[in-house]
């Protein structure tokens, strides 16, 4: 029998979409935008990589001048923040850890509340509720100076002397940001379930002291400690190396710093987000 | 002054053969083509060039820290190209270069501690055991009085003696000044004239030992009666003028409009 040939053969539809041709310009914007993030994720890990490779060749190098500079970063984004992060462990206690054991306890599922404290408070919110107020409060102000730096020719300056630049002025504040991000997040945790149990304790729950630390420590595991020491480690250094390398890796005019400073923050966040996602899996295969 | 030395028979300290140099800016762009050049131990030149000429860039060419986009670039007898890094800084430490317009300070030190960096990062060492070496730096550029002041606090012509004395503090072999007297008065530029004269001539804060001397100028003149090497980076070619007799007696329009500006 011959075939019907007058009769249409209709493609699929998702042939017919792909078979449209694209506006231009929006080709353009996608895939300039596509370049754009596949050259930051190479500069950004080219640089952390060079950041590693000195820090494990130079770390004990020109230690007189190099550690208290170490130090000095720790001091400056550990310890001159600890009255903000007190203040956030406080708030985050009373609105969040607070109302959630009480309701729990309203609801009949006290015995809930460590595993939900563990979860929601050690693990996820203070190490990320931490990177962003260090990110807000010291990781625009390094892509400020180090644009600054950048722009007004010191890097160029160190080189001449010999001095390495990524030793002098990265590995510092990379180390700094990642050892304080670490000591902040364990301060707000303490502040944060402290201040909860006051909330709790002011709304009248009947909840014994023991019981509410009690139930926390049960949830935690040792899991917990380690990987909570690595993952505000991590959080440290990507925002330190994300915003090293906004201020330093390219050549800045003056007019450039704002920009970069602005990048320095959605590429943090963006890291932070990604690096969080990462520990999720970690944390669903324990 | 004292008539040049003969210096043909001494290895060069530096050495660019057939380079081409690029923009710091634009890297794939060469500025200068062609350029074969020698610095022997105690020599002291003076190269000019007008605005955008790339006399900066031939300078940090010469100091090491870009590299030549074509042709070679020799640091005490060693191709830069063929080196580790580490032996490249270590070359470079052998090098002192003052930049121009202020020398290029970290504006969050005080003019103490921008002298003492060098040293206390190459030797490791606390701020106490750098004090002699610091004071004497100090007082050799005239600082004395401006060790604890904030570099920022400085108008140009003293950060570039804070520049002059961060360079020299590590007693290097060659000293490369980008433009130094570029917007100084008659009194500064009279004391930048003299120290390097004496620099070159072997000065006591030096041990004695005579510097190797490399100064790029937009204005020739005031080089004429000091320096005793000259070239000219002019329309992307480099320009050997010789001696300062040669200088005197040339009869080349570009040199005789260049010294008349």
């Amino acid at each position: 029998m011959e075939p019907d040939s007058a009769k249409p053969v209709r493609p699929p539809l998702l042939q017919s979409v792909l078979a449209l041709p694209l506006p231009r310009s929006y080709l353009n914007f996608v895939g300039r935008q596509l370049f754009r993030f596949l050259q930051t994720v190479q500069g950004v890990g080219a640089f952390a990589l060079i950041t590693l490779g000195v820090t494990f060749t130079k770390f004990n190098a020109s230690w007189r001048v190099v550690h208290p500079l170490i130090r000095a970063q720790v001091d400056r984004a550990g310890v001159r923040l600890l009255p903000g992060i007190v203040l956030m462990g406080l708030v985050l206690g009373l609105v969040i850890v607070g109302q959630t054991v009480s309701l729990l306890q309203k609801i009949g599922a006290g015995q809930y509340a460590g595993t939900v404290m563990v979860t929601v408070l050690i693990r996820e919110l203070g190490p990320l509720a931490t990177a962003l107020l260090v990110l807000a409060r010291v990781g625009t102000a390094i892509v400020v100076e180090l644009g600054l730096s950048r722009a007004q020719g010191e890097v160029e300056a160190l080189e001449a002397l010999g001095i390495d630049p990524v030793h002098y002025l990265v590995m510092p504040r990379v180390l700094g940001l990642a050892a304080a991000i670490f000591s902040l997040t364990v301060y707000l945790i303490l502040v944060a379930v402290c201040s909860g149990y006051l909330f709790v304790f002011l709304q009248d729950v009947p909840l014994l002291p023991a019981d509410y630390f009690g139930q926390i420590a049960r949830a935690l595991k040792w899991e917990d400690f380690a990987l909570l020491g690595l993952k505000t480690a991590t959080f440290g250094a990507i925002i330190a190396t994300v915003t090293c390398y906004q201020g330093l890796a390219q050549r800045l005019r003056l007019e450039d710093v704002s920009d970069a400073t602005t990048r320095a923050v959605a590429q943090s966040v963006a890291g932070c987000v990604l690096a969080d996602a990462l520990f999720i899996l970690v944390y669903l295969l324990m | 002054m004292s008539a040049p030395a003969d210096n043909s028979a001494t290895a060069p300290l530096i050495e660019l053969v057939d380079a081409s140099i690029a923009s710091a800016q634009e890297p794939e762009v060469a500025l200068v083509a062609g350029v074969s050049w020698r610095l022997r131990p105690g020599e002291y030149w003076a190269v000019g060039g007008l605005d955008w000429a790339g006399k900066s860039d031939w300078l940090t060419t010469v100091a090491g820290l870009q590299q030549p986009v074509a042709g070679a670039h020799l640091l005490f007898g060693r191709d830069t190209a063929s080196i580790t890094e580490a032996e490249r800084v270590a070359e470079r430490l052998r090098v002192g270069l003052v930049f121009e317009n202020g020398g290029r300070l970290f504006t969050h030190m005080t003019v103490a501690q921008n002298i003492a960096l060098p040293l206390r990062y190459h030797r490791n060492c606390p701020p106490e055991e750098t004090r002699e070496a610091v004071e004497a730096a100090l007082e050799f550029a005239g600082l004395a009085d401006f060790a604890n002041q904030m570099t920022s606090q400085l108008n140009r012509s003293w950060r570039q003696r804070v520049a002059l004395a961060r360079a020299l503090i590590l007693q290097p072999e060659v000293l490369l000044l980008d433009n130094p007297l570029a917007g100084l008065d008659p009194r500064q530029t009279r004391w930048w004239l003299d120290t390097l004269d004496a620099l070159n001539a072997g000065h006591p804060f030096l041990s004695g030992r005579p510097l190797a001397l490399v100064a790029t100028a937009d204005d020739l003149r005031p080089w004429q009666a000091r320096a005793r090497q000259f070239a000219l980076l002019q329309r992307r070619r480099w320009v050997d003028l010789g001696g300062r007799s040669d200088l005197s007696a040339s009869s080349d329009t570009v040199v005789l409009d260049f010294l008349s500006a």
